[in-house]
């Protein structure tokens, strides 16, 4: 990961074992020395948060797969006993469930931000898609999670997911059936749903390494868009004065995070997850996670099940393709009045469907869904690629330094124009 | 301040869309009643189980429920810490007071049955010796009631599901109001299987319980309201029992983290001040 160390292992040990694996200097150049532009704002520090999060999940998993038994007759009962008798248990179950919501509400603010401020753009392409890939990661481990309880929503939760692979014209039939290592979702399911969740999360962490190494190349982002010029200038140290922000805003995220697991731990689960999963007896009301629940509208706004399919799958496919499908040459939003306008109404649209996604089906929710799916793929395939030609963006600062300056209301430095 | 309102305007639109869709909605439910909240002990930040009331609600459980419904409990936990305090030689009675099955079977290659010991797990109601059996005689089988308490809730409909969530209105006992209300839903005295707050109003269980079916020891009215209240705070605690403890940490935890949020952000404006 480039950065402009000089560093130099101060003992005769350090120097020797850096001359052989300059791991150390890796270390320092990465998260010492490394340039941060001097303009970042506190949604920036959402990636030292997810950085959080992901060990988090990773360290709580590891301890709570030592208790936990992977079948379908077991599971149920495992997972009451580290919440009753294994100590501390329910607070590593309750730190693991509603760690994967903080997860998501972290990456959620994460990707918003880059869209906001255009983080996709050149250089940052492949960083971008490489979020997009973490981004999937994720949703398939937290789902594969979920069913884990084999309590009543986990098993139709299961089966609504994988059943979606029946729509695959010819071969859809032969593809559930090999997902589930049977004829409907059962014990085989459940155990290699176990295998694939403890997987997933360490292939997870091979995307983030490469995810920040792609970073360290580009350089971050920053709110107004311009690129670094002049490093003396526009940047400050990664360690301290990112170090020491990023720490801050992960000590607030934090309590938010304690406040689910000591006081709401159960908000944001499903009272059906609390019965043990009976083939014969499915909940009246089927809703996954709050976090897959925008795609879970987009899914039954669409009356054709392949179509649905489709639509759910290229809803995600769609935001690898935005450092593309955005024409604009301006990054940030600050400087693209009418791309914040839309970008606002975007985040509604997401937002509605999510709100979409949990209630029951009526005439009315259908509609709203397929309005609001309309506006979701309309921002990605027709406003993103068409704002660029006819936008009329705002002058932009010459540099970092003069848009800091200038806001402190020092000794401005007059702003290009674009 | 005109582009803020332009910026705003879209969103504001749809978010009006998406609002008169829900009432809509919401129109269709009127006449299911949703259950009131009550006032729980164990409820808010500092809130822990009332121990004479778990005791009470046992007893409800014990005369009444436990005829119906399995309490997939041990008999130890009756004695730990934030429950209803049993003792050691209370518990040990309690449990020789019930038959179990053996894990084991005998030299015979039999299950036999034997006394309970503390670490037994409640066995399941002598009538119903399984969930079909139960089935056959209610149409549906008694739900088992260890976690009850966390696998009833109901819709609360926005945007007061946001509020559930807020600091100092949290909102985390719908399973418990949902059994209270459910205990006093039996309205329609010429039917026992009418219940108002009952998705869709027909409820399998009979009104279990009315006035004076337990005698309590401790002096508390006989009366039903009383009865719901013990009892779903006795499933409260059945379906959470590390709840007091983990209120306890969590003030611990708060308190930490806020200190620590206040030092890391004095220095990190100390740091930043450096900069010119």
């Amino acid at each position: 990961m480039s950065g402009n160390s000089n560093y130099v292992p101060k003992s005769a040990f350090g120097r020797w074992f850096e001359s052989r694996l300059p791991i150390m200097g890796l270390a320092h150049s990465s998260f010492v020395a490394y340039p941060v532009p001097r303009n970042i704002n506190y949604l920036w520090a959402f990636g030292a948060i997810l950085a959080f999060m992901l060990a988090a999940q990773i360290v709580t998993g590891v301890v709570l797969a030592m208790h936990y038994v992977p079948s379908a007759t077991l599971a149920f009962a495992s997972i009451e006993r580290i919440m009753r008798d294994v100590n501390y248990g329910w607070l590593i179950r309750y730190l693991h469930t509603n760690g994967a919501s903080m997860f998501f509400l972290a990456v959620y603010i994460h990707i918003f931000r880059g869209l906001y401020y255009g983080s996709y753009k050149a250089p940052r392409e492949v960083l971008w898609v490489l979020g997009v890939i973490i981004y999937l990661l994720m949703m398939a481990t937290a789902f594969m999670g979920y069913v884990l309880p084999w309590g009543s929503m986990s098993f139709a939760g299961a089966t609504v997911i994988t059943s979606l692979f029946t729509a695959i014209p010819l071969v859809g039939g032969g593809v559930a059936h090999w997902l589930w290592g049977g004829y409907a979702v059962g014990d085989p399911t459940l155990n290699r749903f176990f295998s694939l969740h403890y997987l997933l999360p360490f292939m997870i962490v091979g995307v983030v390494l490469l995810h920040i190494w792609a970073l360290h190349v580009a350089g971050q982002n920053n709110p107004e868009g311009v690129e670094v010029k002049n490093v003396e200038r526009d940047t400050v140290a990664f360690t301290p004065y990112a170090t020491i922000k990023d720490l801050f805003a992960l000590s607030l995220f934090l309590i938010l995070y304690a406040w689910f697991v000591f006081y709401i731990p159960n908000y944001l689960l499903d009272a059906d997850n609390s019965v043990v999963a009976n083939p014969l007896s499915t909940p009246a009301h089927i809703v996954p996670e709050w976090y897959l629940l925008p795609f879970y509208a987009i899914l039954r706004a669409i009356p054709d099940k392949l179509a649905g399919v489709v639509a759910l799958f290229a809803a995600i496919a769609l935001l690898a393709f935005v450092p593309w499908l955005d024409t604009s040459p301006v990054k940030s939003a600050k400087y693209r009045p009418l791309f914040r306008i839309f970008f606002w109404a975007f985040v509604v649209c997401c937002v509605g469907l999510g709100y979409l996604g949990s209630q029951e089906v009526s005439d009315a929710t259908t509609w709203a869904a397929r309005v609001l799916a309309f506006g979701y793929f309309a921002f990605l395939i027709v406003v993103l690629p068409l704002l660029g030609l006819i936008e009329k963006t705002k002058p932009m600062p010459a540099s970092i330094a003069d848009a800091v300056l200038a806001k402190k209301g020092g000794p401005s430095a007059p702003s290009a124009a674009r | 301040m005109i582009r803020l309102k332009s910026s705003f305007f879209v969103p504001a639109a749809l978010a009006l869309l998406v609002a008169s869709a829900s009432s809509a909605l919401a129109e269709g439910e009127a006449e299911q009643p949703k259950p009131t909240r009550q006032s729980w002990s164990f409820s808010g930040l500092f809130g822990v189980f009332d121990q004479a009331q778990l005791r009470r609600g046992f007893q409800v459980y014990k005369e009444v429920c436990s005829n119906c419904h399995r309490l997939s409990i041990p008999f130890r936990t009756l004695g730990d810490p934030g429950g209803p305090g049993f003792s050691e030689a209370q518990i040990k009675t309690l449990a020789a007071s019930y038959q179990v099955v053996n894990d084991e079977p005998n030299e015979n290659g039999e299950f036999v049955k034997r006394p309970g010991a503390p670490s037994d797990v409640f066995p399941p109601p002598d009538s119903f010796p399984n969930d079909q059996a139960a089935a056959a005689a209610f149409g549906k089988a008694p739900p088992d009631m260890a976690l009850l308490a966390k696998a009833r809730k109901y819709e609360r409909g926005f945007p007061w599901f946001v509020f559930d969530a807020a600091p100092f209105d949290q909102y985390q006992e719908m399973g418990a109001d949902y059994i209270y209300a459910i205990l006093h839903g039996y309205t329609k005295s010429d039917d026992p299987q009418w219940n108002l707050y009952y998705p869709g109003h027909r409820i399998a269980m009979p009104q279990p319980i009315t006035d004076g079916a337990v005698a309590y020891q401790d002096g508390a009215p006989p009366t039903l309201d009383n009865y719901a209240k013990d009892v779903a705070s006795f499933l409260s605690w059945a379906a959470e029992p590390t709840l007091a403890e983990r209120k306890k940490i969590g003030v611990r935890a708060m308190i930490f983290l806020f200190v620590l949020s206040a030092l890391l952000y004095l220095t990190k404006r100390r740091i930043w001040s450096k900069l010119h």
